[in-house]
């Protein structure tokens, strides 16, 4: 087998498959930021505990109720975008007419309130979840093994990421959407029920971070803190990509994820902080971030 | 605007511009005598960790509340100051005066560094930004080898001031504490009423006309973001002499939320609120430590309804009550 810089194949492999695993959760969960964002021209905060929300929610209904990984991965988003829906309704909406950090700062304290109650109610030790018999073993693939669960992983966020994408851009819908966007108003003269399509958007903004939950609660054990500082990362990579476009921050996400593992493998001590020295030179280079069309 | 709605606002603006008002000197000096004799009535220690809080919310809402610039990183300046000042203090034998000072100095620069590429974006971005730096620097302190990971810097010597006076008994530190920290507050409200705070206040009233009137708004964004930065590392590098220790709570992005819950619920831009916003925490942390998670979600409760329903903080509101800037 070859050798690369004296890292055996298996190694480079295992760490670009993590890499690309990471990458999914930064993909949908930034895709999900650059929805919301786009149209409410909010920071969601409380993205990361909506992602825990997602795991919690699929751990109970297959704890309390017997309801097993397939039907969690439809009926979590649905749920969590139910709650998202009704933030939006009770709270965001008031918030609008002000300046847009109100709502960073509103999303944050809806953060803590989610993550403190899991922490009261199943403390931060973590809970397991069986990855689906269906999923379960995995490929030999002769130079490395590749466990079925995670190939599902990275198929399934492409398969949403890409499934948003063709909404938002090559749909009548997602053309509504871009329309809001840009004219809220406007969009509004000819007809069409923009707050209702406002509640919506972040309802879905928040369904895929529910998704991502799912996804990520056979793979990290199910607790309170699992999205807190996942997100932080996340911003940096929304930060990098730019919210501009949604290709950008699904592209971001991916290959963020992938340099991540590498550094991993070439340089292990500085994996933790890679992205926010990405970062850091982005803002130097090129302030708008990589996809941006703004600062 | 018509020109009488000019006068106005110059009449408003006057007493701002020349020195303290009365009635901030009055409050000023009641303040100072409560917290003289304060020891006597309460555990010398709370006293002094309210005020590290004070100086650290002051700071913030320097750059909040009158750069108009929100900082979710916060805690960097002031975990980071703290290690340093520890450090100082255990490792190398300096007396509280010079470990305070390196403290303040390491997180000026910090601030310098970050402040430089934060200020480069605006508004939500510039919010994500400095948080997604503030997890470097705990990243930073949860690997390297003089922070003490998990540990953090534990039984800091408090020492003898200038090498003289022993500070070791918490009544002696508590005046010491109150040297630092009142001077500290009486310093950055000699900022706010500086020509430098006015410009500051334009820049975040109308940033284009700023520029447009010549002044050069990154310059003064990053010299507020270092100020800034630095007293933060103040409070920090002095809560470090108080309790002997540094940890990866000071640097831990919840710190970053909450001296930003502290200066909303005081009042964001106002001289006393960010004071005001502290004390409130604090003594709610304090009387509702036994509850665990539950303060984080009383918290998350108070962001909530602050936002929804009290912008203003309570300082804001006093103020709009007696028709008088507090």
């Amino acid at each position: 087998m070859f050798d690369l810089l004296g890292i055996p194949p298996q190694v480079l492999m295992g760490q670009l498959l993590l890499g690309l695993i990471n990458g999914s959760f930064y993909a949908v969960l930034s895709l999900g930021l650059a929805v919301i964002f786009g149209l409410l021209n909010i920071i969601n905060f409380s993205h990361g505990a909506q992602y825990m929300l997602g795991a919690f929610v699929a751990w109970m209904l297959l704890e309390y109720l017997g309801i097993n990984y397939w039907w969690a991965l439809i009926l979590v988003p649905v749920v969590v975008g139910a709650t998202g829906v009704v933030l939006e309704k009770l709270a965001l909406r008031r918030l609008y007419h002000l300046d847009h950090l109100y709502g960073l700062l509103l999303t944050f304290g809806v953060a803590l309130i989610i993550q403190g109650l899991f922490r009261n109610y199943y403390g931060i030790s973590g809970l397991p979840y069986q990855i689906p018999s269906q999923l379960s073993g995995g490929q030999n693939l002769g130079f490395m093994f590749l466990p079925n669960y995670r190939a599902w992983v990275v198929v399934a966020s492409v398969i949403v990421c890409f499934g948003t994408w063709f909404v938002i851009e090559k749909t009548r819908l997602g053309a509504y959407l871009r329309a809001a966007t840009e004219n809220p108003t406007l969009v509004g003269a000819f007809g069409i029920n923009v707050p209702l399509m406002i509640m919506l958007t972040y309802g879905f903004g928040v369904a895929l971070a529910g998704f991502a939950g799912v996804l990520a609660a056979p793979i990290y054990s199910v607790n309170p803190n699992m999205g807190a500082d996942l997100i932080i990362v996340v911003f940096a990579v929304v930060v990098i990509g730019g919210m501009g476009s949604i290709m950008g921050a699904i592209v971001t996400g991916f290959g963020l994820g992938v340099v991540e593992g590498l550094t991993k493998v070439f340089y292990p001590a500085g994996s933790a902080v890679v992205i926010f020295v990405i970062m850091a030179i982005v803002l130097m280079i090129k302030p708008e971030g990589l996809f941006g069309r703004n600062a | 605007m018509s020109v009488s709605d000019i006068q106005a606002t110059e009449n408003e603006r006057r007493p701002a511009t020349v020195g303290m008002s009365k009635l901030h000197m009055a409050i000023f000096a009641v303040l100072f005598i409560v917290l003289a004799v304060l020891p006597m009535l309460v555990y010398p220690v709370f006293a002094m960790k309210v005020m590290c809080f004070a100086l650290f919310a002051a700071a913030f809402n320097l750059l909040l509340g009158f750069g108009g610039l929100l900082s979710f990183g916060h805690a960097a300046y002031f975990g980071g100051a703290s290690y340093v000042a520890a450090h100082a203090s255990k490792v190398w034998g300096w007396t509280p005066e010079a470990s305070i000072l390196v403290g303040t100095a390491a997180a000026a620069l910090l601030g310098l560094a970050i402040g430089a590429l934060a200020i480069r974006r605006q508004g939500i971005y510039f919010a994500m930004v400095t948080l997604a730096f503030a997890q470097m620097v705990y990243f930073f302190a949860l690997q390297a080898e003089f922070t003490g990971g998990e540990d953090g810097i534990q039984s800091v010597p408090r020492g003898e001031l200038f090498g003289l006076f022993p500070v070791n008994s918490n009544e002696a530190l508590y005046y010491l504490v109150l040297a630092v920290t009142f001077g500290g507050i009486l310093f950055l409200y000699r900022i706010v009423h500086s020509p430098f705070g006015q410009v500051l206040k334009a820049i975040r009233e109308n940033e284009p006309r700023a520029i447009s009137l010549g002044y050069r708004v990154n310059r003064y964004k990053l010299l507020v973001f270092m100020l800034s930065a630095g007293f933060a590392g103040l409070a920090g590098a002095t809560k470090s002499q108080v309790f002997q220790l540094a940890s990866l709570t000071d640097v831990h992005w919840s710190m970053s939320g909450e001296v930003v819950l502290m200066t909303l619920l005081g009042g964001v831009g106002t001289i006393f609120g960010p004071l005001m916003g502290a004390t409130i925490v604090v003594t709610m942390q304090n009387y509702l430590a036994s509850m665990g998670a539950w303060v984080t979600v009383i918290q998350g409760v108070i962001f909530v309804l602050g936002v929804l329903l009290f912008r203003e903080g309570v300082v804001g509101v006093i103020s709009r009550w007696i028709k008088r800037p507090l």
